[in-house]
C-alpha cells in the first residue's frame, strides 16, 4: 500500500449502501458456485461462509446477529445443500462466535484465524452430515476442502479489510 | 488488540431492547433453519421452485462464462490441429484400413441380429432424445453432486428423465425450472443405477461415491469377481434409464464391491442429451371407492 491510508475526512459511502455492502459480498461469495465447471470432487471452498465469518470477526458490527439466517438461505438456494442447512449452521456460527468473544479479553489475527478454522470445519462437516449418508461424512475430499478454506482466510481477511476501509465508518 | 467495547448498551432503553431483539431474532433464525432442514429431509422437492428460481438467475451467467471458456480453450486446440494434421491424417488412414475388416464383420452380425429379432418379433423401444443442452455449473462446494443444465420445461425437460453424454450415462433430471434443470450426477451418493456387465450380464448396482467415481456392488451371489477394465451398462430395470447405455469401467480388481470410473465425465465442454424415460411412469391408479350399500359394482 502506498500513500496515506488514514483519511479521517475522506468521503465515505452513504449509510444505506455501506450497510448493504457486507450483505452483497457474502451473497457474491455464495454465488461463486455458478462458476462454469462441473466439479467431480467437491473441493471448492464455501466462499459465502468465508466472507460471512471474516466480516463477523474483523468488523463485528457490519452484520447484525440475525443476518446469518437470511444469508444462509441464499447460500442454500445455490449450493445444492438441503434447504435449511446453512440457515441453521451459519446462525449457530454467529451465536458461537458471540459466546467465544465474551470469554476473550484480547484478540489478534491468530485467534481470529483459529476461531474461523473451528467454525469452517464444524460448518462443512455439519453440512455433509445433513446432506450425505453417515458413512461418507468425513473423507479425504472433506478434509482437503476444509484445509483449502482455512488457508484462504487471510486472503478473505485482506479483501474484507479493503472493502471495509472503502465503506467508511459504520454508523 | 482489545475487543471493541461496544457491547455496553448504555442507558438507552431503546438500544438495549434492539440489541436484545436482534439476539432473539438470531436464535429464531437458527430454529427456523432446523425446521426447514427437517421439512426438506421429509419432502425434498418442496423447495424446488425456490431453488430453480435462483438457478434461473445463475444459469445464464454460467452459460455465458462457459461459452467464453470454450472459446478460449479452442485456441490452443486449433493451433495444435494445424501443426499435427498431416501426422494425424496418416494415422487415421492406417486406422481405417485396420477397421475395414471389423466393419464388414460387424455389418454381417448386425444383419443377422436384425433377422433374428424379426423372427422373435421383439419390439424395441427407441429412446427419444428430448433436447441436447449443456451442463453449465455444479455444486462444487457441497457434498452432493448436482449439475445445472441450461434447458428446462420450455424445452420439454421433465423430472425423472435420464441424461447421457456421447460416451455414456451422466445422471438424471431431478428438478426443472422454466429454462434450467438440475441433474443428479451418477457420482452423487444418493444415485443408484441398476447395471450389468457387458461381457456376461453379471448384475450389479452403481452407487455414487461422491468423489467422481461410483461403487459397483454385485447383487447376486457373494464372491463375484470384478476384473480391471470390465465395462458395465444399464439394464433398463426400473424404467428410467434405457438399457445398454455404458455407465462405468472398473478401475481396480476386487470382489463384491469395487470402485469404477464413469465413462462420461460430466463437464461443460461437451453436450448432454436429455432422453425420455425408458418406460414412462404409469398414471396414478384411480382411488378405489368402496361401493356404498355394498354389493353392486358397475
Amino acid at each position: 500500500m502506498s500513500g496515506i491510508e488514514y483519511r479521517p475526512f475522506a468521503r465515505t459511502l452513504p449509510p444505506g449502501r455501506a450497510r448493504a455492502l457486507p450483505w452483497a459480498t457474502v451473497i457474491g461469495g455464495s454465488a461463486v458456485t455458478a462458476w462454469p465447471a462441473v466439479a467431480n470432487i467437491p473441493l471448492m471452498p464455501p466462499f459465502g461462509l468465508l466472507m460471512l465469518l471474516t466480516w463477523r470477526l474483523l468488523a463485528p458490527f457490519a452484520l447484525r446477529p440475525w443476518a446469518a439466517a437470511p444469508l444462509g438461505l441464499v447460500d442454500d438456494l445455490v449450493s445444492g445443500q438441503p434447504l435449511g442447512s446453512a440457515v441453521l449452521l451459519w446462525s449457530l456460527c454467529f451465536l458461537g462466535i458471540d459466546l467465544v468473544e465474551q470469554r476473550l479479553g484480547m484478540r489478534d489475527f491468530w485467534q481470529d484465524w483459529t476461531i474461523a478454522t473451528g467454525a469452517i470445519a464444524a460448518t462443512l462437516l455439519g453440512g455433509r452430515l445433513f446432506a450425505l449418508p453417515i458413512g461418507m461424512v468425513v473423507d479425504g475430499a472433506a478434509l482437503a476442502q476444509i484445509a483449502i478454506a482455512v488457508a484462504l482466510f487471510p486472503a478473505t481477511a485482506r479483501l474484507v479489510a479493503w472493502v471495509d476501509r472503502k465503506r467508511g465508518q459504520p454508523r | 488488540m482489545a475487543l471493541s467495547p461496544d457491547r455496553r448498551t448504555g442507558f438507552s432503553r431503546r438500544r438495549q431492547t434492539l440489541v436484545f431483539l436482534s439476539y432473539v431474532l438470531a436464535v429464531a433464525g437458527a430454529l427456523l433453519g432446523a425446521a426447514l432442514l427437517v421439512i426438506s429431509r421429509f419432502d425434498p422437492p418442496l423447495f424446488a421452485g425456490l431453488r430453480m428460481a435462483a438457478a434461473s438467475v445463475t444459469a445464464p451467467v454460467s452459460t455465458t462464462a462457459a461459452a467464453l471458456g470454450r472459446g478460449i480453450w479452442s485456441i490452443p486446440e486449433a493451433i495444435s490441429t494445424h501443426f499435427f494434421v498431416r501426422q494425424e491424417n496418416a494415422q487415421l488412414r492406417e486406422a481405417v484400413k485396420r477397421n475395414q475388416t471389423l466393419v464388414l464383420r460387424a455389418r454381417a452380425i448386425a444383419y443377422e441380429n436384425r433377422r433374428l429379432r424379426t423372427l422373435l418379433a421383439l419390439r424395441d423401444r427407441e429412446a427419444h432424445t428430448v433436447v441436447a443442452a449443456r451442463l453449465v455449473s455444479s455444486t462444487a462446494s457441497s457434498g452432493r453432486r448436482f449439475a445445472l443444465l441450461n434447458a428446462g420445461r420450455f424445452q420439454g425437460v421433465r423430472p425423472g428423465m435420464p441424461v447421457r453424454g456421447p460416451l455414456g450415462l451422466i445422471g438424471r433430471v431431478v428438478e426443472t425450472g422454466p429454462a434450467v434443470a438440475r441433474v443428479l450426477l451418477l457420482s452423487d451418493p444418493n444415485s443408484i443405477v441398476p447395471v450389468r456387465r457387458a461381457r456376461d450380464g453379471l448384475p450389479a448396482i452403481a452407487v455414487g461415491r461422491g468423489d467422481g467415481r461410483v461403487d459397483l456392488r454385485s447383487v447376486t451371489l457373494a464372491n463375484a469377481r470384478f476384473a480391471v477394465g470390465d465395462l458395465f451398462v444399464t439394464t433398463g430395470t426400473g424404467g428410467i434409464y434405457p438399457p445398454n447405455v455404458p455407465v462405468a469401467r472398473v478401475q481396480a480388481a476386487g470382489a463384491d464391491s469395487v470402485a469404477a470410473e464413469p465413462l462420461a465425465p460430466a463437464d461443460t465442454l461437451d453436450v448432454a442429451l436429455v432422453q425420455e424415460p425408458f418406460l414412462p411412469v404409469p398414471p396414478p391408479s384411480r382411488p378405489e371407492v368402496p361401493p356404498i350399500g355394498g354389493g353392486i359394482t358397475p
